[in-house]
């Protein structure tokens, strides 16, 4: 790649990005828009929609469910995913490609037939949909997505260190709470974040599993027929700042950590 | 951080010897069961449920039986949308791969010399994640609306007659479908090209190999594992996706996919045996599909 092939990737990455952002863009300029009941149409900037987010209430309602369904889909997925991740690892046992097979299906099996199976279920079992359905649905889809991420960070950790815990007459608890975990942390960390994002975001199988509970994504789906309240753009503009900040401080962190390691080797 | 899923196997720094312990049964056996409970037996349902027959007594009630007609009625009805699907979604992995993949090179090999920037484009390209994919599909539709400043522009110079809109086209579906999953496909090339040694690309150059051979000998076969994840990480959603068909976002009734199809019956219309027979006709389409790319490459590879 040299002379007119170098700056034309220049160009079309660039084209490539804001393309990518446009949208983005998009909800947050109208986050600001002075817009009484339907939010299509630009009426001028005003910061009333920032300051009374919860004035329309179900939209806050929805927010709420939304962090209450990823917290515990999160933490139940993190759990038992990391627990997976560890035995695949770390033991021999039967039944291996079983195992594998089994946790890597979920993710190549479409949001839509997840959603419906699930809801067939809940239908023969008489269970009643509501916020336990959408929980134990959205700790389904995490699950696998924490395992691929934790084992990858169980596959890099040098297993010399936990021999030299055990040398040192750690019990198996003592090597594993502070030697194994707190080197697993980052993996696991991650592991939560892209479960909360994936949580957060869902609206199909959810739509399947919610009944009559609205969830942030559910309550856009319905409102984006007669138009959607400035205050959803608001959350939305909210959220991705959080998550933009978060990910900037993290990647700069591990630059900055890089640096340091490249100086001190 | 969401890149990291995609990522192939990490190197490992000792190859793991593997021990036989009780204890592995207790960390696997909470997740398997869950795995078990909401994941095989939903999928059994499915397969119970797609051959039901409606109930001779109540309307709108049905009854276990192996009604095998759900299977052909269905194909029948339904397999222009299905088609329609496999051909939205073929379409949109093609695109985003025409933008993600040079993508994932600026990234992964033109920007390594600068890791500030690198990181910057990295969050770059996963920020669409962190702001609802509803509301960034909305935007499009607002954007693409008659109001909105394209169509305008696209009529005054004639390509749109009057009383045509961009939304509710086969355009708008595709576009919004490839917008979406642009991430899918660029993060896991990216993951390939990102550890690819540029000596190999200099080594094809002092082999008086052109630019283009070069990467078609060298960079192409090398990132073939991340283009084969990234096809697979957005053609199943794609094919599976039923917002950016449906009516109130970019698409109209002239473009409704299987997963529009499986909803409707499903929540609106209430009819389980067709809606189940339907999802279990598209994860066999899909998994087919799986089990040809994963004779290609290998499982734990792949994902």
């Amino acid at each position: 790649m040299r002379g007119f092939g170098k700056y034309a990737i220049w160009v079309y990455s660039v084209m490539a990005f804001i393309f990518l952002l446009i949208p983005i863009a998009y909800t947050i300029v109208f986050s600001f828009n002075n817009s009484r009941r339907t939010n299509i149409i630009w009426n001028g900037f005003t910061l009333d929609n920032w300051l009374s987010v919860c004035e329309a209430q179900t939209v806050c309602q929805a927010f709420g469910n939304s962090i209450l369904i990823g917290v515990v889909a999160t933490v139940l997925a993190t759990t038992l995913g990391t627990m997976i991740a560890l035995a695949l690892v770390r033991y021999r046992f039967r039944f291996r490609s079983a195992t594998t097979l089994l946790i890597f299906l979920p993710m190549t099996t479409p949001e839509v037939v997840l959603g419906a199976g699930l809801a067939a279920q809940f239908l023969q079992a008489g269970v009643p949909k509501g916020l336990g359905t959408i929980i134990l649905a959205h700790t389904l889809f995490c699950l696998s997505f924490v395992v691929v991420t934790v084992r990858a960070r169980v596959a890099s950790l040098d297993p010399a260190l936990e021999e030299a815990g055990r040398d040192l007459y750690g019990s198996p608890i003592q090597v594993f709470w502070r030697i194994t975990f707190p080197m697993l942390l980052p993996g696991i960390v991650a592991a939560a974040l892209l479960s909360f994002a994936l949580s957060f975001d869902d609206f199909i199988i959810t739509n399947f599993n919610r009944g009559a509970e609205v969830t942030f994504p559910s309550f856009v789906y319905t409102a984006a027929a007669r138009g959607i309240p400035a205050e959803a753009n608001v959350i939305a503009s909210a959220v991705f700042f959080l998550a933009i900040a978060l990910v900037l401080v993290a990647q700069f962190t591990a630059a900055a950590r890089r640096r340091r390691l490249a100086k001190a080797g | 951080m969401a890149f990291t899923a995609f990522s192939s196997s990490t190197a490992a720094a000792e190859p793991v010897v593997r021990r036989k312990s009780p204890i592995a049964l207790f960390l696997l056996l909470p997740g398997m069961f869950y795995l078990i409970l909401f994941f095989v037996t939903p999928l059994i349902s499915l397969i119970i449920t797609s051959l039901q027959t409606p109930d001779p007594l109540i309307f709108g009630q049905f009854v276990n039986a192996f009604n095998w007609q759900n299977y052909v009625t269905v194909i029948e009805t339904y397999g222009e949308q299905a088609i329609r699907s496999g051909g939205y979604a073929a379409l949109a992995t093609l695109f985003a791969l025409l933008i993600g993949f040079p993508l994932a090179y600026f990234i992964g090999i033109t920007l390594r010399p600068f890791p500030l920037l690198q990181s910057l484009a990295l969050v770059l390209v996963i920020a669409p994640f962190f702001i609802s994919f509803l509301l960034r599909t909305l935007a499009w539709k607002q954007i693409f609306s008659t109001e909105g400043p394209v169509s305008g522009i696209l009529s005054s110079i004639g390509i749109l007659g009057p009383g045509e809109a961009i939304t509710g086209t086969a355009f708008s579906v595709i576009f919004g479908l490839t917008y979406n999953f642009i991430p899918f496909m660029t993060l896991p090339i990216y993951a390939t090209l990102v550890s690819l040694d540029l000596r190999l690309l200099e080594a094809g150059n002092d082999l008086y190999g052109s630019p283009a051979t070069t990467f078609r000998t060298v960079t192409l076969p090398l990132s073939a594992a991340g283009v084969m994840s990234g096809t697979l990480l957005t053609f199943i959603p794609a094919a599976g996706d039923y917002i950016n068909a449906s009516r109130e976002f970019l698409g109209s009734a002239d473009t409704t996919m299987i997963g529009n199809v499986i909803e409707t019956n499903f929540l609106v219309l209430q009819n389980f045996p067709a809606a189940a027979a339907l999802s279990l006709v598209l994860m066999a389409f899909i998994l087919v599909l799986v089990a040809l790319y994963v004779k290609r490459s290998g499982t734990e590879e792949l994902l």
